[in-house]
């Protein structure tokens, strides 16, 4: 096995397989999709950092903290339903880049590039889906209860605005890692497919949410296995693995 | 605080988005007492419930008694079932032990068996229980009630109500109750605030629940009040 394939098919497990465990619980609070157009809002930050030759992730950070405080902001000021909201946040992402991004580097942007990943970014991708799988694994009984209720998690003295901050912290960084693989276009269906997949045959929170992560993590080794054989690109690979997984689920349905 | 005293309110008033929800609303409840708050809907009933709860802003005095613990049974959880989540996964969000699951399940007469069943398949009388069982996790003296559904019988002929009025004694508990049902109030309750934005009337209902005062809280509309025999 070639060592550039093997360092892409590390990353992207590991990538997938946090992005499918976080995402089961964004489904829980409809918040998947909020997912989509923090990755178009991500194309910007993406195109500098190809136009300037840096980590596509690092140049999204910043452009999905800054959709955040934009959604936070308009939510505040006015009131809008959230997919308005975000409507609007993502339309502009998409805009601005194709002001500036050159045509022909338009592919990595929009749909990802984990072939061509190097062996630090690797590390650093790897640890960083590592990290955030314990930051979920922490959080995660308290946003479940926050996406049940806000009342009931306050009546239990749960601080509402401290996780919710943290857990849009962990969105920033998977949609900053996601858009690394399947690019700002597929990013709210690395989150959202495999956790909707698990959702359809899980019959507790153990099995849904490690469902979505095991789901995550075969969708992205499918996906990238395939690339390598058919020569295709890989992140719409990884996202129609899941796919795939996801209709089988539904024949499998309880 | 006095013996017995549980919860002092004085002049509370509620405002939310600009609009007056609770005016000038003042009681107390002692040990014991089942204080139902009854009124029409949208009369600021259930905001009272989370006013005390400290969920909402006031004006006014919310005083609860030195190491009160309260538990909350909501009115419903409309996104509950979209989540895969048995009843174990549901009581594991409070994170009590075990043995005080096995407990609180056992009060509202379900075995550890049913730790296992899918929230989502649960009948609504089932779900209610679950819910009040949820609420009696870390051993609350007080329960705080908002609108069980009326008319759900939770196991053959046993309502809600003399459910609640079992647990009560079982457990010493002092129940707070939201409703818009007036039997509830006669069959179930200590004392009464008929609330409608402004406080009508106070005092344990054969006194205070008057044709008149029915008459001011609900508009007009009340076909049905117990007379004083």
């Amino acid at each position: 096995m070639d060592s550039q394939f093997f360092l892409s098919l590390v990353v992207g497990t590991f990538i997938g397989g946090a992005a499918g465990y976080l995402g089961s619980l964004m489904l829980s609070k409809r918040m998947a999709l909020v997912a989509g157009p923090l990755g178009h809002l991500t194309l910007p930050g993406i195109a500098l950092a190809l136009l300037y030759g840096f980590d596509v992730s690092l140049g999204a950070f910043p452009f999905v903290i800054l959709g955040i405080v934009l959604i936070w902001l308009f939510e505040i000021r006015t009131k809008l339903p959230m997919e308005a909201l975000t409507a609007i946040v993502f339309a502009s992402g998409v805009a601005i880049t194709f002001l500036f991004l050159p045509i022909e580097q338009a592919e990595a942007a929009l749909v990802g590039d984990i072939s061509r990943v190097h062996l630090t970014e690797a590390i650093i991708s790897v640890l960083v889906a590592i990290l955030l799988y314990f930051v979920v694994n922490k959080i995660y009984p308290k946003i479940i209860l926050i996406n049940i209720s806000e009342e009931l998690a306050q009546s239990e003295e749960l601080n509402i605005k401290k996780y919710n901050l943290i857990y849009l912290g962990v969105i920033a960084i998977i949609v900053s890692l996601g858009v690394k693989m399947v690019g700002g276009l597929l990013t709210a269906a690395l989150v959202a497919i495999p956790a909707s997949a698990a959702r359809n045959v899980s019959r507790n929170l153990v099995q849904y949410a490690y469902g979505a992560m095991v789901i995550g993590i075969i969708s992205s080794f499918l996906g990238i296995l395939l690339y390598k054989l058919a020569g295709l690109p890989p992140g719409p690979l990884i996202i129609l693995a899941s796919t795939l997984i996801f209709l089988i689920s539904l024949i499998l349905k309880k | 605080m006095e013996n017995d005293l549980i919860l002092r309110v004085r002049n509370l008033c509620v405002t939310l988005d600009h609009q007056s929800v609770i005016e000038d609303l003042s009681f107390e409840v002692t040990k014991g007492d089942v204080l139902t708050i009854l009124g029409p809907n949208g009369a600021g009933k259930s905001v009272l419930l989370k006013t005390l709860l400290g969920l909402l802003p006031y004006r006014g005095v919310i005083e609860w008694a030195k190491g009160i613990k309260t538990g909350y049974v909501p009115q419903r959880l409309p996104f509950i079932k979209d989540i895969p989540l048995s009843i174990k996964d549901f009581f594991m969000l409070k994170k009590p032990s075990q043995k005080e699951t096995v407990e609180s399940l056992s009060s509202v007469g379900y075995g550890e068996d049913f730790l296992q069943k899918k929230i989502g398949d649960l009948s609504s009388g089932q779900f209610q229980r679950i819910l009040i069982a949820w609420g009696l996790v870390g051993k609350p003296q007080v329960l705080l009630f908002d609108e069980p559904t009326t008319g759900v019988d939770i196991s053959g002929e046993e309502t809600i109500y003399n459910f609640l009025a079992t647990l009560k004694e079982e457990r010493a508990l002092t129940i707070l109750l939201v409703t818009h049902d007036l039997s509830v109030v006669y069959k179930f309750s200590t004392d009464v605030i008929c609330l409608n934005k402004q406080p009508i009337c106070y005092g344990p209902p054969q006194e205070v629940l008057t044709p008149e005062s029915l008459q001011r809280l609900y508009g007009g509309e009340v076909k049905y009040y117990q007379h004083k025999h």
